[in-house]
């Protein structure tokens, strides 16, 4: 048997990372329930420290090893970096609300940073083993944040239901995953493309295993007609956890699609093409249509989560490096908005209030018009218009879809978004022209205010100056085929 | 049909039965124990496959210590059955209809797909073969990575289940070691004086020489 030593250097961010993990849950052991903040910021100094060890050892080659079960390509770096970033925000922005309702606790941190070391895995994995394994490491520590505010019936039952469709999810990801190592041999990436490509690979078990995945990916994503758990989530989880599952989880299922599917399963792309045009449509159009209904804010955007989710998918359905890159952009924006959509929720909860009804933006101009003009820029940005970074990225997508000659499905993707400009201008309106009930100031540190205001401004500046990040997706992925 | 074959199938069979038994039973205790012919009928079918280490492993931590975790589980919860099963009765047709109809798709899809596909053939092993070997070989070699991430998720679990059973109770009775190490005779033993009765005291030497 020969067995060539591993290159730690390609996995060092995940070794880092985990390290900081082990530290962290140690030294908060020892801490006073006064001095959590030690923890916090360790927290943000792992999350700093993993940046830079990416940075450090990114490489312009993709770099296999682990007996190819693990690639250190130029992909991972970049959504690794984004996926830093993103919980890094979180941490930030819902601090306040954590030590309010008593989660400032070392758990906590050290839950999202398991849940953050699972997505990485996600993020650099070659094997559908892998996959799954990172899978399973995020999901778990989501559920266990999700319930950590154990008095709180709705979040309890979120958690529940999560745990159980994300289990049945697994269920029907591993039946297929099995299937296609039925079909093809192997379980490495890399290895059942070529069996597929040279022709050996049975061919219909491997589109029956085919279905038990985008079956799967569905529910993890959350798009329609596997959404259902979506919406009881996001509304019932604390808005910090909502934030969380709502942003870097989405940028790692990014990166699962694209292994699973581009890497993996590319040469039969006109099975998975139909069947992502089918996910699409009825969520960006059920997405949409629902979130109208809503009156709570938090359920209104993760029915946005599902149309949004659509959207992404056209992107990939394209089949082309175009559309990868489309789809790749969309992501990084959408977690941009995500993150500042929620932050925002934050930013107006206070101690034994909740602002998550869609009542409670009421008059937002009056009390505050800086952070109204912030939340006009994230729904102009979720809504898609211009000169916002989202209306750039559905450009991307909808302008991918269009080179492939579908033409219907780019129509169905702006008749889409116009019923979605509905709900996300009725924001705005509740802003700027309904009286304020509620007339409390403000309370919120001063670091998640600058942060949140550079986010908003974020959102606006990409979206005038799209070309840098869209030039950084494209390369990415160039460099990693 | 070889008897291995035959064997094969009687497994296949009592699997199936099991598997069915474990979601229309009633009472959970008797689903634990039809999960736990699951557990046994599975490992049969994995020693069918050379698979023995898989096989005892199966039987061992399944049914051994799983299984008996899980019936404590059970009978501690008392789980009302009647109120769980409310809704069973007038969902089950449509659920019975989708799952056959599922089942029966599936079916016709696997027949013909494996149909076609050349059997495969197992690898002969000389006697000193020694597949627990193999698998560690393998385990800490090839799958190290994969080895190193379920210990990671493993970890998360014990993180996650810490974090959401346990809390600190005012008033709670606990052992303070340090204390019961430290303390004194003074501490725990009172002497009391009490005076004796002179009657009794007369008796006794009667008792001693009886």
């Amino acid at each position: 048997m020969n067995f060539a030593v591993p290159n730690l250097y390609a996995v060092a961010p995940e070794i880092f990372l985990l390290g900081a993990v082990l530290a962290i849950l140690v030294v908060d052991l020892f801490l006073s329930d006064g001095r959590r903040h030690v923890s916090y910021w360790l927290t943000q100094a792992a999350l700093a420290g993993a940046f830079l060890v990416t940075l450090g050892t990114s490489e312009y080659k993709s770099v296999h090893t682990f007996s190819n079960m693990v690639v250190d390509d130029q992909l991972a770096d970049l959504l690794k970096l984004c996926c830093y970033l993103s919980v890094s925000l979180v941490l930030f922005y819902s601090r306040d609300y954590l030590s309010d309702r008593g989660l400032f606790r070392g758990e906590f941190f050290v839950l999202a940073l398991f849940g953050l070391l699972g997505m990485m895995f996600m993020i650099s994995a070659n094997n559908l083993l892998i996959l799954y394994l990172g899978l399973e490491v995020m999901s778990l520590a989501m559920y266990a944040m999700i319930a950590l505010r154990r008095d709180s019936r709705p979040a309890v039952e979120a958690a529940m239901k999560y745990f159980v469709l994300g289990a049945l999810a697994s269920g029907l990801l591993l039946y297929g995953m099995s299937m296609i190592y039925g079909a093809t041999g192997s379980l490495d990436l890399n290895k059942i493309a070529y069996a597929i490509f040279a022709r050996q690979a049975n061919g219909m078990v491997l589109v029956f295993g085919l279905v038990f995945l985008v079956s799967g990916i569905a529910f993890k994503l959350g798009a329609v007609p596997y959404h259902m758990w979506v919406p009881d989530v996001y509304q019932g989880a604390p808005t910090a956890v909502t934030l969380f599952i709502g942003s870097a989880p989405k940028i790692a299922a990014f990166a699962f699609v694209i292994r699973l599917l581009v890497f993996g399963l590319q040469p039969v792309v006109g099975e998975w093409h139909m069947m992502l045009v089918i996910l699409a449509v009825l969520s960006m159009v059920i997405g949409n249509l629902t979130a109208i209904a809503q009156t709570n804010l938090k359920r209104m955007l993760a029915y946005s989560t599902i149309a949004n989710m659509g959207f992404m998918l056209l992107g990939v359905l394209a089949g082309n490096p175009q559309g990868y890159s489309a789809a790749l952009f969309y992501t990084v924006a959408y977690v941009l908005a995500t993150l500042a959509s929620f932050g925002m929720i934050l930013l107006l909860s206070r101690q034994g209030f909740e602002a998550e009804e869609l009542d409670d933006l009421k008059g937002l101009n009056d009390r505050s018009p800086w952070y109204a003009f912030v939340m006009l820029l994230v729904m102009f940005s979720l809504a898609g218009i211009p000169p916002t970074i989202g209306f750039y990225a559905k450009l991307q997508v909808i302008s991918a879809v269009v080179n492939i000659g579908y033409i219907w499905l780019a129509v169905v993707a702006v008749v889409a978004s116009l019923i979605g400009a509905f709900y996300y201008l009725r924001v705005i309106k509740l802003m700027y022209f309904d009286r304020a009930a509620d007339q409390a100031p403000i309370l919120a540190r001063g670091d998640s205010r600058v942060l949140l205001s550079l986010n908003g401004l974020a959102l606006l500046g990409l979206g005038i100056l799209p070309g840098g990040l869209m030039y950084v997706c494209t390369r990415a992925l160039e460099m990693s085929f | 049909m070889e008897f291995k074959t035959f064997i094969f199938y009687w497994f296949a069979l009592v699997l199936l039965f099991g598997a069915l038994r474990v979601i229309t039973c009633r009472n959970p205790v008797h689903a634990a124990m039809w999960l736990v012919l699951c557990f046994f009928t599975a490992a049969g079918v994995w020693l069918l496959l050379h698979a023995e280490f898989l096989a005892i492993t199966l039987v061992l931590v399944y049914v051994g210590a799983v299984m008996v975790l899980f019936l404590f589980v059970i009978m501690m919860l008392d789980v009302n059955l009647l109120k769980l099963k409310e809704n069973f009765r007038s969902y089950w047709p449509v659920g019975a209809m989708v799952g056959v109809l599922v089942a029966f798709e599936m079916a016709s899809i696997l027949f013909v797909a494996y149909d076609r596909a050349p059997a495969a053939v197992a690898p002969e092993h000389g006697a000193d073969y020694s597949n627990t070997r193999e698998l560690g070989l393998l385990l800490y070699t090839e799958y190290v990575y994969a080895f190193e991430i379920a210990a990671v998720l493993l970890l998360v679990a014990i993180v996650a289940a810490i974090a959401l059973t346990y809390r600190r109770r005012k008033g709670v009775r606990q052992q303070d070691v340090g204390e019961q190490v430290r303390v004194k005779k003074g501490d725990r033993l009172r002497l009391i004086k009490v005076p004796t009765e002179p009657a009794a005291e007369a008796a006794k030497p009667g008792d001693a020489a009886a």
